[in-house]
């Protein structure tokens, strides 16, 4: 038996396709639709935080040095963190 | 013991949706519903029900709000009809598809535009493919009983989907009729508390309403119509419980002098009782004619159809809405689709009548059972569907 995060056949959907674990929405990557990833300039970047304030995902961590980064896993690519970066320390780069 | 009453329809209803003990009801009144809506409040604000009476600013609150309340494990209700069945419409699929057993009397009415406040069945026709059970009652003890069914249905373990029971606004919305109403002890005897599958609750955490991308909607989509059919099952057990218990009997599809007759009349709703004095005239005229009222609209009866139709020459469905530009009345469309595959099926007629609250008589009966009869025998109906009764330069 294939431990599967959800149902594979339509007579394993639970009624009203009802979640019984919690927070299993964290176990969707969503990460995977990304087309750009956002880069940091360090030398640029001011460690204000607006980058983590806007991230509409909330995957934009600060580091133990205080520099940020999002986490690849949740990372939409949506841009808005390069776009409110007003030292334009993030730069959206194709993803290769 | 039940207590025979004299009482308008609406206010029965509300009488017996309290008799079902609701914890919840979310109303924004609109015509013809607002009698439901006000008694109801009435039996609420009264302290003779301890339920929770919601005055929500729109029928997609009202919706939303017995959608939140049933998933929290309360007994919900709600009432409305026409532009306030399309306001909620947004949110009926989605109750269907989180599989909340709340309960809806749609006192039906015409659609806008133009503007009208009289009866046809336009409004729950739009609603035809959200998923729910949806019953049509012909009088006001059926409105009665149906509602308490309702309930019962739609809790059901088996079942587990929201119902709608409708109501033909004014013609039975409005109309004093003598009615049985089921006592209290009856009614908690028939509707036992509702157990819900699941609820929201801190303790036991569950997501209801998740999101479902391409590689699950579809499986999803075959669960909950499968869930559809599966309903009618239990609905035949709970009429049969309900004829033992109080004496009145349900079908889907309910026949009247039907058996050996060539010719079949078949309606929905309240159109019922006066195609029967129409059958009755032309009976005692030797026709040989019948009819047939649809009282379970979803899931729809098949086999029930099927049976029903067997050895007659001429079915006459009778439709009180129309798919503009396409093959006719909804009833008309899915009969005809029903029996295509029938070896041998009587040739069907589609006429379309009573629309925006026009009065439909006995006599207008008469003369389209004669005209298919007619046509039927000249082997051609001039077009697939006929809106009767319309004025033409």
């Amino acid at each position: 038996m294939v431990n599967r995060k959800w149902p594979e056949t339509w007579q394993e959907v639970n009624p009203g396709c009802m979640v019984f674990e919690p927070g299993s929405a964290s176990e969707y990557h969503t990460g995977t639709w990304r087309s750009q990833k956002p880069v940091w300039n360090n030398e640029k970047c001011i460690k204000c935080g607006i980058c983590y304030i806007f991230c509409p995902e909330g995957c934009i961590h600060e580091g133990a040095d205080g520099y940020f980064s999002a986490d690849m896993d949740y990372c939409k690519g949506c841009g808005i963190c390069a776009h409110e970066c007003w030292p334009a320390a993030i730069s959206m780069v194709e993803e290769g | 013991m039940s207590k025979r009453i004299g009482m308008e329809v609406s206010i029965a209803a509300a009488e017996a949706v309290a008799l079902c003990r609701i914890d919840v009801a979310a109303v924004y009144p609109i015509t013809p519903s607002t009698h439901i809506a006000e008694h109801l409040s009435s039996i609420v604000s009264d302290g003779k029900l301890d339920a929770e009476f919601i005055t929500v600013e729109s029928e997609h609150s009202a919706m939303s709000g017995i959608m939140g309340a049933s998933a929290a494990g309360a007994r919900a209700f709600t009432a409305t009809g026409s532009q306030g069945v399309m306001y909620m419409h947004e949110m009926l699929p989605v109750a269907s598809a989180m599989r909340l057993p709340v309960v809806m009397a749609i006192g039906n009415r015409a659609v806008s535009g133009p503007l009208n406040i009289l009866n046809d069945h336009g409004d729950i026709m739009m609603e035809r493919d959200t998923g729910w059970i949806s019953l049509f009652a012909q009088n006001g003890q059926e409105v009665i009983d149906m509602i308490i069914q309702a309930f019962r249905i739609a809790e059901h373990k088996d079942v587990m989907l929201p119902v709608n029971v409708n109501i033909d606004g004014f013609i039975l919305t409005h109309m004093v009729e003598a009615m049985d109403m089921p006592d209290q002890d009856e009614i908690d005897r028939f509707l036992p508390p509702f157990v819900p599958y699941a609820t929201l609750h801190p303790d036991r955490p569950v997501s209801m309403g998740t999101f479902a991308g391409n590689d699950i909607y579809t499986e999803i989509s075959k669960s909950k119509d499968a869930a559809l059919i599966n309903a009618k099952k239990t609905i035949l057990q709970i009429w049969k419980e309900w004829e033992k218990l109080f004496g009145r009997k349900y079908e889907p599809i309910e026949s009247y002098r039907a058996d050996d007759a060539e010719i079949l009349l078949l309606t929905m709703g309240s159109m019922g009782e006066t195609a029967e004095m129409a059958i009755d005239a032309l009976r005692a005229k030797g026709m040989s004619v019948g009819l047939l009222k649809f009282k379970l609209w979803r899931p729809f009866p098949f086999d029930e159809l099927k049976k029903a139709v067997k050895g007659a020459k001429i079915l006459t469905v009778i439709d009180r809405a129309i798919s503009y530009g396409g093959p006719g009345g909804p009833l008309g469309i899915e009969v005809r689709s029903a029996l295509y595959d029938e070896s041998s099926r009587p040739a069907i007629f589609n006429y379309i009548i009573g629309l925006g609250g026009r009065d439909v008589t006995p006599e207008d009966f008469m003369t389209i059972l004669k005209s298919s009869a007619s046509q039927a025998k000249k082997k051609a109906m001039k077009e697939r569907y006929v809106i009767y009764g319309v004025r033409e330069s």
